[in-house]
């Protein structure tokens, strides 16, 4: 009750929108397999499965899934929420994890309470430290960074594979992959026998943070102000815009990193090429369908996690190829753009 | 011969009936005023006529057959018609000619395109060079080739939309002999204004809208202003007594203040006056404003400028710099005071008092959390005004405050800003209606091309309108 109207109009009720835009993708996928002659039945049987199914298919598969892109979602938000397109997540992630990592392999020994901290904010001032480049080149040269941040994705993944086989390569020299982290660099997990570790409630932490920063803050408020109009945040609100705008790009930067730290440090415990299936494009459809609020994003993350975790075992079940998913993903944005622009021009 | 039929044209929006039953034509040789207030339903009379709205009700007849509306303007420029809308439509980067021929629908591009409009030009006996870049053009030579581009496809009835709105007193006489000729030699002509003046220097005759519907129509030989006046405003028109207040300290002081490579200009501004700026627009007011409301000093090119804080300001362009649209009432009048705010915003003692605020400034909404957009333009220059002097300034600079507001919502803004000068406030202010700077200042300046010239007091209308085109001493 205490966000202002137009934050808080968008508040839980604005959320039913986002499951059921993806109910009509589940509801579409379905219609495209039958038409295709599949056994939708078997096939929506085993996309539960693999994402519902079972203790396990929660704990390991569809949470673990999801923390990333729930992360990046925020990341990719915070960004939008003041007017920046951060198209380069894919690459701080890369960046976060190629630190996180060479941070983590020297903790040996260190307290699991010191070498955590580290290995996480490694990672995420390496994602911000991604992102200056474009904030530089935005400020100074007028570059647009969704250029910029997009290219920078190459260098990202060129600088992963020098690192796997140069200086982090394992001590072997044999495989294109850093050695293990250091067990006091591990992200401890939460219940016994399952890989949901303790980036589940990091990432629910900092939406819940970023929720609050965002409607109930003075910075909040500019961010939001630079982000819904640049113009009148400057001439009326008095605003330095272009310095919102790159502390935004930075952070958001920074919580892409984190994402690749995160990784690193509870799920793969060492860096290898392609760490990312695209968490840092999917992340953009994460934050589109939770229509740019945290907590939006939040259960638009779980519900993409569900979705990747319910395809892999959909295509061992029922043979249907896994990226038959992504029209779920595809026609939930679609249904919600559309539902964005009848709202607006009936307000 | 009547050219142009509308027959029994009714039009809603929403709860709003914007037109009903009106009946209106215009025929060869004839120059018809469609009068009104902003609201009135003028433009979406026209916009029916033109085939960018459809009636829901009513008859379009252009030539033989009535229809319910032309689908599209395409079809209306068949059907000649021609309009010129209340903002220019030509292209900056292309050629007068280019323009011309983009909007007549040729297929010649270039030096040839060039040369048939030269022709449409000459029709018009107009100074335009149809291979200068539009960008290069005056305003007043932009509005011109707005006319040449509405008719260049052989229209026989040109609908000119406000056509005055940015030109200076000499420059509309010379656009309403133009409009003239062109119904001399034959053409038909539908003037959409709410000027009174315009209507007697130019119209054959006159029909008034008011509240979408006809209160008066006839040949302009039985009207006078007071009767065309009634009609459009109702019996309602309370003037707001002037009070002038007496100056206090300066609190505005410019020394040798130049603006571009205009000669330098010193003048001072006190508290509790209301000092207008009249001008055509590009000379400079908005360099002048916005530097002195501290906005952007970027076109002054030496001086001094001291302004006592703190200073208020309301944007020219208010959807556009004053509000931020999908932002509630209440985040709208904290933009700009969020500087003084506590770290954590506490949000239900801001609604509170936004919620005071529109009770005092009359600001009508459902409630202080929708959002800026759903307000219509008077109640959101309310907002705005009524957040400027919540910060109890010194200076309050005010671009075109009225700008396409009713005259309800007009004459509410103009009390708050006498108001305001009335507790001490220094207001300097500048519109692009000359008669709104003639009414609510106590000293007017003429800026022309970056130079600051202060009026006599009880300067006439038309010596500062002359002074505005550069003309002096005539």
């Amino acid at each position: 009750m205490t966000a202002s109207g137009a934050e808080r109009g968008r508040g839980w009720r604005g959320l039913l929108p986002i499951i059921g835009a993806f109910g009509l993708g589940v509801l579409l996928l379905a219609l495209f397999l039958a038409l295709a002659g599949f056994d939708v039945t078997a096939a929506l049987v085993a996309l539960w499965r693999g994402a519902f199914g079972s203790w396990s298919a929660i704990a390991s598969a569809t949470l673990v899934r999801a923390v990333p892109l729930i992360l990046l979602g925020l990341g990719f938000t915070l960004g939008v929420r003041a007017g920046a397109l951060n198209i380069g997540m894919e690459g701080q992630f890369a960046l976060g994890a190629i630190t996180a990592t060479a941070v983590g392999v020297h903790a040996n020994g260190m307290s699991p309470l010191i070498a955590i901290p580290m290995v996480l904010a490694a990672g995420a001032i390496a994602g911000a430290a991604w992102v200056l480049l474009p904030v530089v080149m935005r400020l100074r040269l007028g570059v647009t960074e969704v250029i910029t941040t997009l290219l920078l994705n190459f260098l990202a993944d060129a600088a992963v594979s020098y690192a796997v086989l140069g200086p982090l390569q394992e001590p072997l020299h044999i495989y294109p992959q850093s050695a293990g982290i250091a067990a006091a660099a591990r992200l401890p997990r939460l219940l016994p026998g399952e890989r949901l570790h303790l980036g589940l409630p990091i990432v629910l932490g900092v939406a819940l943070l970023l929720a609050l920063l965002l409607s109930r803050t003075r910075w909040g408020f500019r961010l939001r102000a630079v982000g819904a109009n640049p113009v009148a945040a400057r001439i009326s609100g008095g605003i330095a815009a272009s310095g919102v705008f790159a502390s935004a790009l930075l952070w958001s930067g920074a919580l892409a990193g984190l994402g690749g730290a995160i990784e690193v440090s509870g799920v793969s415990f060492a860096l290898y090429p392609n760490l990312s299936p695209g968490y840092g494009f999917t992340a953009i459809a994460v934050a589109l369908l939770g229509r740019l609020q945290p907590l939006g994003v939040v259960i638009a993350g779980l519900l993409f996690g569900a979705l990747e975790a319910g395809a892999g075992a959909m295509q061992r079940d029922a043979g249907i190829p896994a990226v038959a998913v992504q029209v779920v993903e595809a026609v939930a944005i679609l249904t919600l753009v559309v539902l964005a622009r009848r709202e607006r021009s009936s307000s | 011969m009547t050219l142009l039929a509308l027959r029994e044209i009714s039009k809603r929006f929403g709860a709003t009936q914007a037109l009903d039953r009106v009946n209106f034509d215009v025929a060869v040789g004839e120059v018809h005023a469609l009068l009104g207030e902003n609201g009135a339903g003028k433009s979406t009379l026209m916009h029916i006529a033109y085939g960018l709205l459809r009636a829901d009700q009513g008859t379009v007849q252009a030539g033989a057959t009535a229809t319910s509306g032309f689908a599209s303007p395409r079809a209306a420029r068949a059907a000649g018609l021609g309009m010129v809308h209340q903002h220019f439509t030509s292209i900056p980067a292309l050629s007068v000619g280019e323009n011309i021929a983009l909007a007549a629908g040729w297929r010649e591009t270039g030096a040839r395109a060039e040369r048939r409009a030269a022709e449409a030009i000459a029709r018009l006996a107009l100074p335009l060079d149809p291979a200068v870049l539009v960008t290069s053009l005056s305003v007043q030579l932009r509005q011109r080739l707005e006319i040449v581009m509405a008719l260049a496809a052989n229209a026989r009835i040109l609908l000119l939309d406000e056509p005055s709105a940015v030109l200076a007193p000499p420059e509309v006489r010379e656009l309403l002999r133009t409009v003239r000729g062109f119904a001399n030699a034959g053409g038909a002509v539908v003037l959409i204004t709410h000027k009174l003046d315009e209507v007697f220097a130019a119209a054959d005759r006159v029909t008034v809208l008011r509240r979408g519907v006809v209160t008066r129509t006839g040949p302009m030989a039985n009207e006078t202003a007071d009767s065309l006046a009634r009609a459009m405003l109702g019996n309602e028109l309370p003037r707001a007594p002037r009070q002038r207040s007496t100056p206090g300290d300066v609190v505005v002081q410019a020394r040798e203040l130049r603006l571009g490579d205009a000669p330098p200009a010193t003048f001072a501004v006190r508290s509790g006056e209301i000092v207008g700026i009249a001008a055509v627009d590009g000379n400079g007011q908005r360099a002048l404003l916005r530097a002195v409301a501290g906005v952007n000093s970027d076109g002054i090119a030496g001086g001094a400028l001291d302004v006592n804080s703190p200073v208020a300001f309301i944007p020219e362009d208010r959807t556009l710099e004053g509000l931020i649209a999908d932002f509630s009432l209440t985040e709208n009048v904290l933009l700009g005071l969020q500087d003084d705010a506590t770290r954590w915003l506490d949000w239900a003692a801001r609604r509170e008092r936004t919620t005071a605020l529109m009770a005092e400034f009359d600001v009508r909404a459902p409630s202080a959390d929708v959002a800026a957009a759903t307000l219509s333009g008077g109640n959101q220059q309310k907002l705005i005004l009524a957040r400027a002097l919540a910060r109890a300034p010194r200076v309050l600079v005010a671009e075109d405050p009225t700008r396409g507001l009713d005259i309800r919502a007009t004459q509410a803004i103009h009390e708050r800003l006498r108001a305001a000068a009335a507790q001490g406030v220094a207001v300097l202010m500048h519109s692009s209606d000359l008669d709104e700077v003639l009414e609510l200042a106590d000293r007017v300046f003429v800026m022309t091309n970056g130079s600051v010239r202060e009026m006599p007091q009880h300067a006439s209308r038309d010596a500062v309108g002359d002074a505005m085109v550069g003309r002096t001493g005539t």
